[in-house]
């Protein structure tokens, strides 16, 4: 396994070896896949709606609907105009979706295909959108693409009409459904009435009913895209994912945002959960305190197999700062913190979070691949690798305990499902962490030393 | 209404026009089973094709395991080739093996602004540092080709510089209109560059090349195992788990077997042509299919004591599966399937599932061409477009000192007029009248026909697979094979029925409705008696 990674430190400027981000039309695909009726569209040649398709449903189980632009030579050299005028007419002919999202791609980047001028000149039916955003894959990440995603569905669609709606945007970042859910469980057990942005649960996790939907009943519906524009504020949650969508509906309809971390692990769950009580001013309801106070019991419990263990992470910004954090509340060092999405605010944060619990000794990187994580490992090992699927080679060659998180998690089931997000996705992470480890001394102990009770 | 008109019904005319010619009703159409293929797809339309790149370097090249392979371009297509396309590979001694590894040079914007060619001789170098390979393949994607990087010349100053092996490879994304543009791209530069510098001892003189076997689920080795079994010398694999060592020996086998025609017929022909290598269709998929291509085998090389060999394995094969085979064919005997994927393997499937009395109702290829489908006798007849014209084709000549002919050549003339080497029927000639043959079959097409035709078990891509399953029929994945195998040979029947069993029997599938969902919901009395 990964036999060829040296030790040996070896400056790169050039050579990318397994990444730990990919590009931007995929985190765009995804975040229209939380609209509700929405078809997203690949504005380029087949290959990257295929492979984008193929990387969602692995990742989620489920139908990851998309159409392409289906560029050949010709549109790559004569741009890619007709093409898509011609997409969209078949789109809404035969799929007829409510709304199609437009992502380019690195081929129609390249050309220079203008989308707001091609758009303008597609004849829309009534009652149907087109919205695009721009996302060359030699910029940034899938987490860009995403972020970028949802700032154009708020520029080409909220608008202000001067009334409140009385209403929260909650943009909740480039998460599972199942994290949406339990985001949403808590803002409605503190009374804030929300329209969350995008939204993939019920599509991207939707039921078994023998009947295939193409638009299943889950997503933001276009209606309350509008309506984000007569909010009285914003939660954009996650810096690298949320801050441009906060952004933009502020300088659009004047709805002022509030930046928060992921609400991974006690602190952070407990700024979301402030967040929202200081907009509903309503009390914290006992299911949520209850919730808190399971998870601080099960972290105090569990002490003794999470103290002083070190851990690697790495997978996208936001969601990795939140694990880096809520292993700190555990007891544990955060050793090596990567992400391959660049960006200095990663490693401030990180950094921060370093200072905050008096970690000396830990390395963080924005803009990092696995082999670098990797070579630092097999200069000082550590515990436990936390991360998506493409770690699994670094765990098996230097033999430690591996948890996924994150995304993509393309070999194994249920956890798009399960929620990392609030106090339950915390139990749920503190759960597979003390597994793994227990696991680890359950098989690595004497036969003498191997215990009943743990 | 027939099966078809249901489907194309909803389409407005052009696209209707179109697509109406990419799908047959067997033995009920006025055009004589013609079908239209390799023709671009149309925009918008949800199709599971993918692109020249994914053909190159995901199907191709991405199997041999000692070649570095850099893809040229922003970061996705290297990372999407990562370990997603399912060919194992194993270790051996004094053979590199960087399957575990992606690379790219991750173009950012001013790579794209003022060229990336500084930064590939970079990344080369330091893929030279830290790999020390000794091939390496570098493979370009979209933007490449548009700003007119000229990694050919790259890849001869590796060569160069650095004294490896260096091929390069155009295979932008948007060439042609499927995977298959990919292919060739790829086997091309195979034919050029690899192929014919060999010079490995043969022992044995009935040896062959496996062509068009990427080993999937391991079914090159087991194919593998079957042939050494009966006395083969394999000299090299395309491409599954092979070296560059065992694809530069390819000129020096005798025959060549063919498993996947469309990813590879080129390459066979031009072995032929310049090195005299004939070459047979094979299909190690099914029960009957490997026992008529074991034979087909033998009669090619036309030896009594190969022959005898032949049937002693074929038997021993059979005994050894004979009743697990007998068991799944009473679970799946009288069950229906339909089957889109790939370029060859809608076909082969049909007989390893006829093997178990599943009779299959519509097949189709994603990136088939026309001799695919109808037979290499079509080929004359095909006229090239502009997309395949812009796929660029290479002639060669025999070479003086290395063409061989292991048969006379009134003996291959003779097995020729057979058909039974130089030849493929297509899939039209093994599906019977009344059944479906849809080329590039989309996602609204894949609905409805599971809608008219409701087979009971639906084998496709990822992108399909759950589209049948949430609609309550079983998908597997027939690129993959959902992470079993090996599916080929006789042992590779018995998984794979194994596999299909397992999927119908699930008893998941009796919880689809809710109780309540049929069940009277209220007791109460009528007219308040």
């Amino acid at each position: 396994m990964l036999d060829y990674t040296k030790k040996e430190p070896y400056e790169r400027t050039a050579l990318r070896v397994n990444p730990a981000k990919t590009c931007q039309p995929v985190g765009a695909m995804y975040a229209a896949l939380g609209v509700h009726e929405c078809l997203p569209h690949s504005h380029g040649s087949q290959g990257c709606c295929a492979f984008h398709r193929m990387f969602l449903t692995r990742h989620f189980k489920d139908p990851a609907m998309a159409a392409s632009s289906s560029f050949t030579e010709g549109a790559s050299v004569f741009g890619g105009g007709s093409n898509l005028r011609t997409a969209a007419k078949n789109i809404f002919e035969i799929y007829n979706p409510k709304i199609i999202a437009v992502h380019t791609t690195c081929l129609s980047e390249t050309i220079g295909d203008d989308l707001n001028e091609i758009i303008k000149s597609i004849d829309i039916p009534e009652g149907k959108f087109i919205v695009h955003t721009n996302t060359p894959s030699y910029k940034g990440s899938h987490i860009t693409g995403f972020s970028n995603m949802v700032g154009s569905f708020i520029s080409y669609l909220s608008v202000k009409t001067g009334k409140s709606n009385g209403k929260t945007a909650l943009i909740p970042g480039f998460v599972n459904p199942g994290d949406m859910r339990e985001m949403k469980k808590i803002a409605r057990q503190m009374k804030v009435p929300f329209t969350m942005l995008p939204d993939t649960s019920g599509v991207m996790d939707s039921p078994m009913t023998g009947k295939f939907e193409m638009y299943p009943k889950g997503g933001t519906t276009v209606e309350e895209v509008i309506e984000l524009g007569d909010c009285d504020q914003t939660l954009a949650i996650g810096k690298f994912s949320s801050e441009w969508g906060g952004q933009t509906l502020q300088k659009k309809c004047d709805v002022p945002y509030k930046l928060l971390s992921m609400p991974i692990g006690i602190t952070q769950t407990d700024n979301f959960v402030m967040a929202l009580q200081s907009i509903s001013k309503a009390e914290v309801p006992y299911e949520l305190e209850e919730e808190r106070g399971q998870l601080v019991d099960i972290l105090i419990d569990i002490h003794p197999y999470t103290y002083n263990k070190k851990v690697a992470i790495y997978g996208d910004p936001d969601t990795v700062i939140g694990l880096t954090e809520f292993v700190l509340e555990m007891g544990m060092i955060p050793k090596y913190v990567l992400t391959g999405t660049p960006g200095e605010a990663f490693e401030n944060e990180v950094k921060g979070l370093f200072e905050k619990y008096g970690m000396k000794d830990c390395q963080v990187k924005a803009y990092g691949d696995l082999y670098e994580l990797h070579q630092w490992i097999k200069n000082e090992g550590v515990d436990l690798l936390i991360g998506g699927t493409h770690g699994k080679h670094i765990a098996r060659a230097e033999d430690i305990p591996f948890i996924r998180a994150g995304f993509p998690i393309i070999d194994r089931y249920v956890h798009s499902y399960m929620p990392l997000v609030g106090y339950k996705g915390g139990m749920r992470l503190a759960e597979l962490i003390t597994n793994a480890l227990m696991d680890r001394q359950d098989r690595d102990s004497l036969e003498e030393d191997f215990e009943m009770v743990m | 209404m027939s099966a078809l008109e249901k489907v194309l019904d909803q389409y407005n005319s052009r696209v209707y026009k179109n697509r109406k010619e990419h799908m047959v009703d067997i033995g009920n159409n006025e055009n004589d089973n013609q079908i239209a293929a390799n023709v671009r797809t149309i925009p918008g339309i949800i199709t599971q094709r993918g692109c020249c790149y994914a053909g190159c370097k995901g199907v191709v090249l991405g199997p041999i395991k000692d070649a570095l392979q850099i893809v040229h371009g922003p970061i996705g297509c290297s990372y999407y080739a990562w370990g997603t396309r399912r060919h194992k590979g194993k270790k051996e001694e004094g053979i590199d093996n960087f399957l575990q590894y992606s690379f790219s040079t991750d173009m950012q914007e001013p790579d794209i602004v003022f060229g990336g060619e500084k930064k590939l001789k970079q990344s080369i170098t330091e893929a030279i540092d830290l790999f020390h390979p000794s091939t390496i393949f570098i493979c370009s994607t979209c933007p490449v080709g548009l700003i007119g990087d000229d990694i050919h010349a790259v890849a001869r100053w590796a060569e160069t510089e650095y004294g490896i092996k260096c091929i390069a490879y155009s295979c932008e994304g948007y060439k042609g209109v499927s995977q298959s543009a990919g292919h060739h791209i790829a086997n091309n530069q195979i034919m050029r560059f690899v192929i014919g510098e060999g010079d490995r001892q043969i022992k044995n003189k009935f040896s062959v090349n496996l062509l068009g076997e990427y080993n999937i689920g391991g079914d090159g080795w087991e194919t593998e195992r079957i042939l050494k079994r009966i006395g083969y010398e394999v000299v090299s694999t395309f491409t599954g788990d092979s070296s560059m060592e065992d694809l530069k020996n390819a000129h020096l086998a005798n025959l060549s077997l063919v498993q996947c025609h469309r990813s590879i017929n080129y390459i066979a022909e031009m072995i032929e042509e310049k090195y005299g290598t004939p070459w047979m269709k094979v299909n190690f998929i099914g029960v009957k299919g490997t026992m008529e291509t074991l034979r087909n085998i033998a009669k090619y090389f036309n030896d009594a004591e190969l022959t005898r060999k032949t049937e002693e394995v074929i038997a021993d094969e059979i005994g050894l599966i004979h009743d697990d085979m007998a068991y799944y064919k009473s679970k799946l005997k009288g069950k229906t399937a339909a089957i889109y994927v790939g370029g060859s393997r809608s076909h082969h499937y049909q007989f390893l599932l006829h093997d178990l009395g599943v009779n299959t109702v519509l097949a189709g290829y994603e990136f088939g061409h026309r001799d695919e489908y109808e037979g290499r006798e079509v080929l004359p007849f095909i006229k090239p477009d502009a997309d395949s014209k812009n796929i660029e084709s290479i002639t060669v000549e025999p070479d003086k000192e290395k063409y061989h002919l292991y048969l006379s050549e009134e003996e291959i003339g003779k097995l020729k007029e057979e058909k039974l080497i130089d030849y493929y029927g297509g899939l039209i000639k093994d599906m019977p009248d009344g059944t479906y043959m849809v080329d590039d079959l989309n996602h609204y097409e894949t609905e409805e026909f599971l809608k008219v035709l409701k087979p009971d078990i639906f084998f496709s891509g990822i992108k399909d697979k759950f589209i049948a399953q949430k609609s309550g029929i079983l998908s597997r994945q027939l690129h993959s094979y959902d992470y079993s195998g090996p599916y080929a040979g006789f042992r590779g029947a018995v998984n794979f029925a194994r596999d299909v069993t397992m999927g119908i029997y699930t008893p998941a599938w009796s919880f689809v409705k809710a109780p309540w969902k049929t069940a009277p919901i209220l007791e109460g009395t009528l007219g308040g008696e």
